[in-house]
C-alpha cells in the first residue's frame, strides 16, 4: 500500500502570529516555523499502515525553500521519501490554487491513500482534502478519528461529528484526513533523524507539474484580504482572591451581567 | 433582489440554531432561499422556522442519494442550483461538512470561498477571526459566486417573517460523487445538555479538575446554568471527559463563542484560547493567580475550585429557588 502524506510548514501556533503588512499574507518570517500539528498524526497513521501492509510512504509539501526543514522533520519520523513543490510564483496562493498544485503533484505519484491533517493550524480552512477529492475524483474519507484498511481496497473511517461519529466506507484510491484523536505520533529516533538527511527529496517547479504560474499566487487568488488588525485587548477584568466567598462573588458578577 | 442560497443545518427536520443565524446573515445580501438536504418530508417540517427567519423559497433536495454519501452529492446539487438561480452568494454553516461542501463547490463553480465568517456586510465584506483569536481579517471574494461559511453564535438571529414556497429539486447524483458511503451514524451523546458549539453558556474543566469523577462538579455548575460542558485538551488527554472530540474546546477541538464561558481549572494555553477567545463574557476559576486565562477573564476568582465551584452552583440554584 503506497501512501502520500501531505504536510505543511506553518508558524508555531504557540507563539504570536500575524499577517504581513506589505501583502497581507501569513507572516512566515516572524517566529518559529514548524510542521503542522495534525500532520504528525497523518504521518503516524501512514507509518502504521505501512508496517501492517507494506508499501512506501511519501511526504508531499508545497512551500518555499525553507520548507525543507519541515520535510526533514517529517522524514525523521520514518517515511521513505519526499516531494517538495517549490516555486516563487506560488507565494500568496489561496486554497483553491493550492489544491490545484497538490492535485497536479499527486498526478505524478502512485498512491492508494493520501493522508492529511483535517486542517492546518494557520489557515484552518479545513477544506483542502475535500477539494483534492473533488479535483482527483477519488473518495473523500475526512475527519477521521479511526482508520481501518480491510484487505487492500476497502477503507473505513470513523468521522467525528458533533455528538458522535459516522462510519464512512470507500475503496482506494482515497484521501483521508485525520484529527489528533486518531493516534499518538512517535518521536523521531536519533537513527531516524540521521537517516532523514539521506532520504531522497524530489523538487518540482510549477512547470514540472504543468501548472501555469498565472493561475496561482496572490494576484490570481479568488478572494482578497482587504484589511486586518490585532484583536483589541480585552479591558482589564476583575480578579478577586477567594476568601471563602469566591463562589458567591462570582454569582453576584453573573447577576450584574443579567446571566443569572 | 437576487437570491442567496442558504444551506439548512438540521437534524431530521428540526432546524439547528445556526440556520436562523445563516438566514439572518443572508438577508444582508439578498433574498434568502433555503436549501434543505434530507429525507422526504424534512422541508415541510422546516418550513415554519425557515419562513420565520425570512426564507422566501425552499429548495427541497430530499433523496437518499444526498443523505447516504459524504458531502460530495450536496456540492453537486448546489452547483446545479447556482447555475439555475444565479444567486448573489451561497451561505453554509462553518461546520466540517459545511466547509468541505464549500471547498468542493468552489472548485466546481470556479468561485472564491471564505470560511469561519463572523460578520457579513451588505457589500460582501466578510470578517474572520484568525490565529487563535489574535487577528481580525476583513476579506472579500473576488471571483464568481461568493461561497461563505458562517461561524456559529457569531450572528444574532433576527426574525423576519416570510411565507416560503417549496420547490422540489430533482436530485440526480453522479457516480463520482457516491464514492464515500455513510454506512452508519452513531450518537455518543450522553446527556440532554445543549450542544457545545450552539450553547449560549459553556462551562469547561481543565487539568485542575484532577479526575474524571471530579468532572461531576463541572456538570453540576453547567446544569445550574443550563450550560454545555467542555474540556481543555489537557483534560481530555488525561481522559477526564471522554469522548475527546465531542467536548474538547481549543485549536484542535471545537471553537465556541457563547455569551458566557466559564473556565474552571484551565490555565489558558494558546491551544485552549484559540477555541474560546471570542466568547462574550469570560469567567475563570484557578488557584494560580498568574494563569494566563485571567488575562481574558472579565471576572476571575483566584482560589480552590473544589470550594468555589460548589458554592457558585449552590448560589445559582438558590436564586432559581
Amino acid at each position: 500500500m503506497n501512501i502520500v502524506v501531505l504536510v505543511k510548514q506553518v508558524p508555531d501556533s504557540g507563539l504570536e502570529r500575524n499577517l504581513r503588512q506589505d501583502d497581507k499574507t501569513v507572516d512566515r518570517d516572524a517566529g518559529n516555523l514548524v510542521i503542522g500539528e495534525l500532520d504528525e498524526y497523518a504521518i503516524e497513521e501512514a507509518l502504521k499502515l505501512k508496517e501492517a501492509h507494506g508499501g512506501e510512504v511519501t511526504v508531499l509539501t508545497v512551500g518555499p525553500e525553507k520548507a525543507t526543514e519541515t520535510i526533514r522533520k517529517a522524514l525523521s519520523m520514518g517515511p521513505d521519501k519526499a516531494v517538495h513543490v517549490s516555486d516563487p510564483a506560488i507565494h500568496g496562493s489561496d486554497t483553491v490554487a493550492t489544491s490545484a498544485i497538490i492535485a497536479a503533484a499527486l498526478g505524478k505519484l502512485e498512491y492508494d491513500l493520501v493522508i492529511a491533517g483535517a486542517e492546518s493550524t494557520d489557515g484552518q480552512t479545513g477544506a483542502l482534502p475535500a477539494m483534492l477529492s473533488e479535483r482527483l475524483g477519488i473518495a473523500q474519507l475526512t475527519g477521521a478519528r479511526k482508520l481501518t484498511v480491510d484487505g487492500d481496497k476497502l477503507t473505513t473511517i470513523e468521522r467525528q461529528t458533533d455528538d458522535g461519529y459516522e462510519v464512512i466506507e470507500a475503496t482506494t484510491p482515497a484521501i483521508v484526513s485525520v484529527w489528533d484523536t486518531i493516534n499518538e505520533p512517535r518521536y523521531p529516533s536519533f537513527k531516524g533523524i540521521m537517516q532523514a538527511k539521506k532520504k531522497p527529496v524530489e523538487t518540482y517547479s510549477l512547470s514540472d507539474l504543468g501548472v501555469s504560474a498565472d493561475q496561482v499566487g496572490l494576484d490570481s487568488a479568488w478572494s482578497e484580504v482587504l484589511e486586518f488588525s490585532g484583536r483589541p485587548p480585552k479591558g482589564a477584568g476583575v480578579k478577586v482572591p477567594d476568601e471563602g466567598d469566591g463562589g458567591s462573588k462570582l454569582v453576584e458578577f453573573l447577576a450584574t451581567q443579567k446571566i443569572v | 433582489m437576487a437570491e442567496v442560497l442558504v444551506v439548512v443545518e438540521h437534524s431530521g427536520g428540526a432546524a439547528k440554531k445556526i440556520t436562523s443565524e445563516l438566514l439572518t446573515a443572508a438577508r444582508a445580501l439578498g433574498e434568502p432561499s433555503a436549501v434543505v438536504f434530507g429525507a422526504a418530508g424534512d422541508a415541510d417540517k422546516l418550513k415554519d422556522t425557515l419562513g420565520e427567519y425570512g426564507a422566501q423559497k425552499i429548495y427541497a433536495a430530499e433523496s437518499a442519494d444526498v443523505t447516504d454519501y459524504l458531502v460530495a452529492p450536496r456540492a453537486e446539487v448546489l452547483a446545479g442550483l447556482v447555475k439555475q438561480a444565479s444567486p448573489a452568494a451561497v451561505l453554509l454553516a462553518s461546520t466540517t461538512d459545511g466547509k468541505e461542501i464549500a471547498g468542493r463547490l468552489a472548485v466546481k463553480i470556479e468561485s472564491g470561498f471564505l470560511t469561519g465568517v463572523t460578520e457579513l456586510a451588505a457589500d460582501g465584506t466578510a470578517t474572520q477571526v484568525v490565529f487563535a483569536g489574535a487577528v481580525i481579517v476583513k476579506s472579500k471574494v473576488t471571483k464568481g459566486t461568493p461561497i461563505l461559511t458562517i461561524a456559529t453564535n457569531a450572528v444574532t438571529a433576527e426574525p423576519a417573517a416570510a411565507t416560503p414556497s417549496v420547490e422540489a429539486v430533482e436530485v440526480s447524483v453522479s457516480d463520482a460523487a457516491k464514492k464515500a458511503k455513510v454506512a452508519d451514524r452513531v450518537s455518543e451523546k450522553k446527556s440532554s445538555r445543549p450542544e457545545l458549539t450552539e450553547a449560549s453558556i459553556v462551562v469547561s474543566g481543565g487539568r485542575g479538575v484532577g479526575s474524571a469523577e471530579n468532572f461531576a462538579l463541572i456538570e453540576g455548575l453547567a446544569d445550574s446554568l443550563g450550560a454545555a460542558v467542555g474540556a481543555s485538551r489537557a483534560a481530555v488527554d488525561s481522559d477526564f471527559y471522554p469522548p475527546p472530540h465531542q467536548f474538547q474546546v481549543g485549536q484542535t477541538g471545537k471553537t465556541v463563542s457563547p455569551n458566557l464561558y466559564v473556565a474552571v481549572g484551565i490555565s489558558g494555553a494558546i491551544q485552549h484560547r484559540a477555541g474560546m477567545q471570542t466568547s462574550k463574557t469570560i469567567v475563570a476559576i484557578n488557584k494560580d493567580e498568574e494563569a494566563p486565562i485571567f488575562e481574558l477573564a472579565d471576572f476571575g476568582v483566584v482560589g480552590d475550585l473544589f470550594k468555589v465551584v460548589p458554592q457558585a452552583t449552590e448560589a445559582i440554584n438558590a436564586r432559581k429557588g
